[in-house]
């Protein structure tokens, strides 16, 4: 008997499996994983497992308890319905990744030490890559690339803080950093919160995962910042930073989900609004709402996928996705618009949907922790959701002017999956027992309170009385908004604009300056050089050197008579002049 | 019967009928409001009556005008060729 199997092994093993198969087989295979994975979270118990010593270090696998339970329900159960939705899709490359990117959240989730928590979450970056690649075309391959590298940054700060924390404390396993403001732990948190798409860090998610394929995007809505959330849970409880944060997130994305036209832009924005809850449940630290943080991540993934299902049905039978080109669609796909809708009263938090009973906790959470401010200012942003995600995508995609378009419902394996989200979220809503029972700590909060169902009910009925009344100016436009993308986008430009212009020209005016001086400069030095010394001085010593041999020669040539006679005298004469010499000299000497 | 509701809310001719159930839901709301028990209250706003419906119009008024302020008045809206890309 096996005590405990790794999900993850189904999911990459599975990856690598599948381009071997074909046809019924493979489609067959990709719905047996994810079911696999689920059975694998419904068999295991909390403990520890899979641990073996590397280097000097545990590497565990293995570290289950409370909380990497629930996320391993949420992620397992996402995975197939995405599967189901994506069943469809004759492209071999999409399923392997969405399969490894899968299988590296699950390795996060029940990493017990960082060194395979990082690898994991390595995977994930570069698996969820693929999956905007897939789509093609050159706006999702620019895109992809930015991802990428947004992404390589926060894996690399990630890393750096993982062995800062490790030289000061001997340790690699995962849980609570001490807030002792080091290196280690900012870098840590740096990396997690890229993941997690905390303003100013968050947009590479609004720029990639609208360009995602349909399929695709429905995967990366549900895995890459729960998994971050799942780690700020795990290491970052009762950051206070991390309260503002999270607020700030909250109104961020609805702020920029009312200037946005592009309906997949706009839902990713609610993303940052969302994990924003859950953020600021985590800074807040207390049992409730860490709490309300694990649930409003276990609800958000299915109401977030099934919204992504819902936009990303209409982007596939219509081919469009700006709001601006869209409208009237109710008669053509009412049962897509039913099924999108339930994803939008789910995250509206509407009574008897699932984001009634976990959005409500963080908020309580907050006012139980007397942080009045947070609390009005989370309100705030859920009616922020409910006019945006329930009212005016839902609005200007299906109702509003006709575009004329011709479409019809998506394929039947979308619509069963849409509806499987759909049914999670209500029967969540109706009856969070079971999910309140997964939680990491004990749930004392009751949603279904009159007081609490009114005043929920009040607010999103009149923020529709809001919207109506203000529906001219919600109209979307055509336009693009900037945001901290411009940073690498723009800016990366001037960037470039500085290498090209200012150090280029100063470049050239350098290389000018050398020409003009030092090179003319030496080149008349040299010419001077020629004409006083070669000329004169060399030329002038080589000339006057041969000119003295031709001299000597002709006085030479004079004794070279080739008389003999002539030569016997010289002879004659050099002997009397040696012998002379000798005689002087002794007579001198004596 | 999914469909025949959703042609039924859809059809420009019955746009009166469901502006005047609109306004019941909304009458409907806050008198409930009123009526029910508010022992769970941890601010001074939560015991008011009608907060909720408040604060949910005027959060929805201050998001859409703040939103568009930003996004026509600070230069954060614009052409679609941008980036050109």
């Amino acid at each position: 008997m096996i005590d405990w199997f790794h999900p993850s092994v189904f999911y990459i093993v599975g990856a690598l499996l599948l381009p071997f198969l074909r046809g019924k087989i493979q489609k067959a295979y990709m719905l047996l994983i994810p079911l696999l994975g689920v059975a694998a979270v419904f068999a295991m118990s909390a403990g520890t497992y899979w641990s073996w010593d590397f280097l000097g270090t545990v590497l565990c696998f293995g570290a289950v308890d409370k909380l990497s339970i629930v996320f391993g329900w949420v992620f397992t159960i996402m995975s197939f319905i995405g599967m189901v939705y994506a069943l469809h899709v004759n492209d071999r490359g999409q399923h392997v990744a969405a399969l490894l990117y899968v299988g590296g959240s699950l390795g996060v989730t029940f990493a017990g030490d960082y060194l395979t928590l990082f690898v994991f979450w390595e995977v994930m970056a570069f698996a969820s890559a693929y999956l905007v690649f897939a789509r093609r075309e050159p706006a999702a391959i620019r895109a992809g690339y930015r991802y990428i590298l947004v992404h390589t940054f926060g894996g690399v700060c990630l890393l750096g803080g993982i062995i800062l924390h490790y030289l000061s404390t001997r340790s690699m396993q995962v849980g609570p950093l001490d807030h002792d403001g080091s290196l280690a732990f900012y870098l840590i948190l740096v990396g997690v919160i890229v993941n997690a798409a905390v303003p100013p860090l968050h947009a590479w998610l609004t720029d990639a995962y609208p360009e995602g394929t349909v399929t695709g995007s429905v995967f990366m809505s549900a895995f890459t910042t729960k998994t971050a959330v799942y780690v700020l849970v795990r290491v970052f409880p009762g950051t206070e930073l991390l309260v503002y944060m999270g607020t700030i997130m909250a109104l961020y994305g609805v702020v920029y989900a009312v200037l946005e036209n592009d309906c997949r832009r706009l839902l990713a924005y609610h993303i940052i609004s969302q994990v924003g809850y859950m953020v600021a449940g985590v800074g807040i630290g207390t049992e409730m709402s860490l709490n309300g943080s694990v649930s409003h991540a276990f609800a958000h993934i299915l109401y977030k996928g099934l919204l992504f299902m819902g936009a990303g049905a209409v982007i596939e039978m219509t081919g469009r996705r700006k709001l601006t080109e869209l409208g009237g669609l109710y008669r053509t796909m009412p049962i897509t618009l039913v099924l999108y809708m339930i994803g939008g009263f789910a995250i509206s938090a509407f009574p008897l949907f699932s984001g009634f009973v976990t959005k409500s906790m963080v908020i309580a959470g907050a006012a139980h922790d007397h942080r009045p401010l947070v609390a009005l200012l989370l309100t705030m942003a859920s009616a922020g959701t409910f006019l945006h995600t329930g009212l005016k995508l839902p609005y200007y995609m299906f109702f509003a002017k006709d575009a004329g378009i011709e479409a019809k419902e998506p394929p039947l394996n979308m619509l069963l999956a849409m509806g499987m989200a759909a049914f999670m979220c209500i029967g969540i809503g109706v009856l969070p027992g079971p999910l309140y029972n997964l939680l990491p700590f004990p749930v004392h909060f009751n949603a279904y309170t009159g007081d609490h169902v009114t005043s929920a009910l009040g607010i999103l009925l009149f923020t529709g009385l809001g919207f109506f009344m203000l529906l001219k100016k919600l109209d979307p436009e055509p336009t693009i908004s900037i945001d901290t993308d411009w940073v690498y986008r723009k800016g990366s430009r001037v960037f470039m604009w500085i290498a090209s212009k200012p150090i280029a020209s100063s470049d050239t005016y350098v290389g000018n300056v050398y020409d003009t001086w030092f090179t003319r400069f030496m080149l008349f030095f040299s010419s001077f050089l020629a004409r006083i010394i070669d000329v004169r001085a060399i030329d002038g010593l080589v000339n006057g050197v041969a000119q003295f041999f031709i001299g000597l020669a002709g006085v030479v040539r004079v004794t070279a008579s080739g008389l003999v006679r002539s030569y016997a005298a010289t002879m004659l004469i050099g002997g009397v002049v040696i012998l002379g010499y000798y005689l002087f000299a002794s007579l001198m000497s004596l | 019967m999914i469909k025949r509701i959703v042609l039924y809310i859809g059809n420009p001719a019955h746009a009166g009928t469901l502006k005047k159930l609109s306004y019941v839901a909304l009458g409907l709301t806050v008198v409930a409001d009123f009526l029910v028990e508010r022992e769970h209250a941890v601010y001074i706003w939560d015991k008011i009556p009608g907060w909720g419906a408040l604060y949910g119009f005027v959060s929805c008024v201050v998001i859409v005008l703040v939103s568009k302020f930003i996004g026509h008045q600070c230069g954060v809206m614009r052409g679609e060729d941008y980036y050109n890309d």
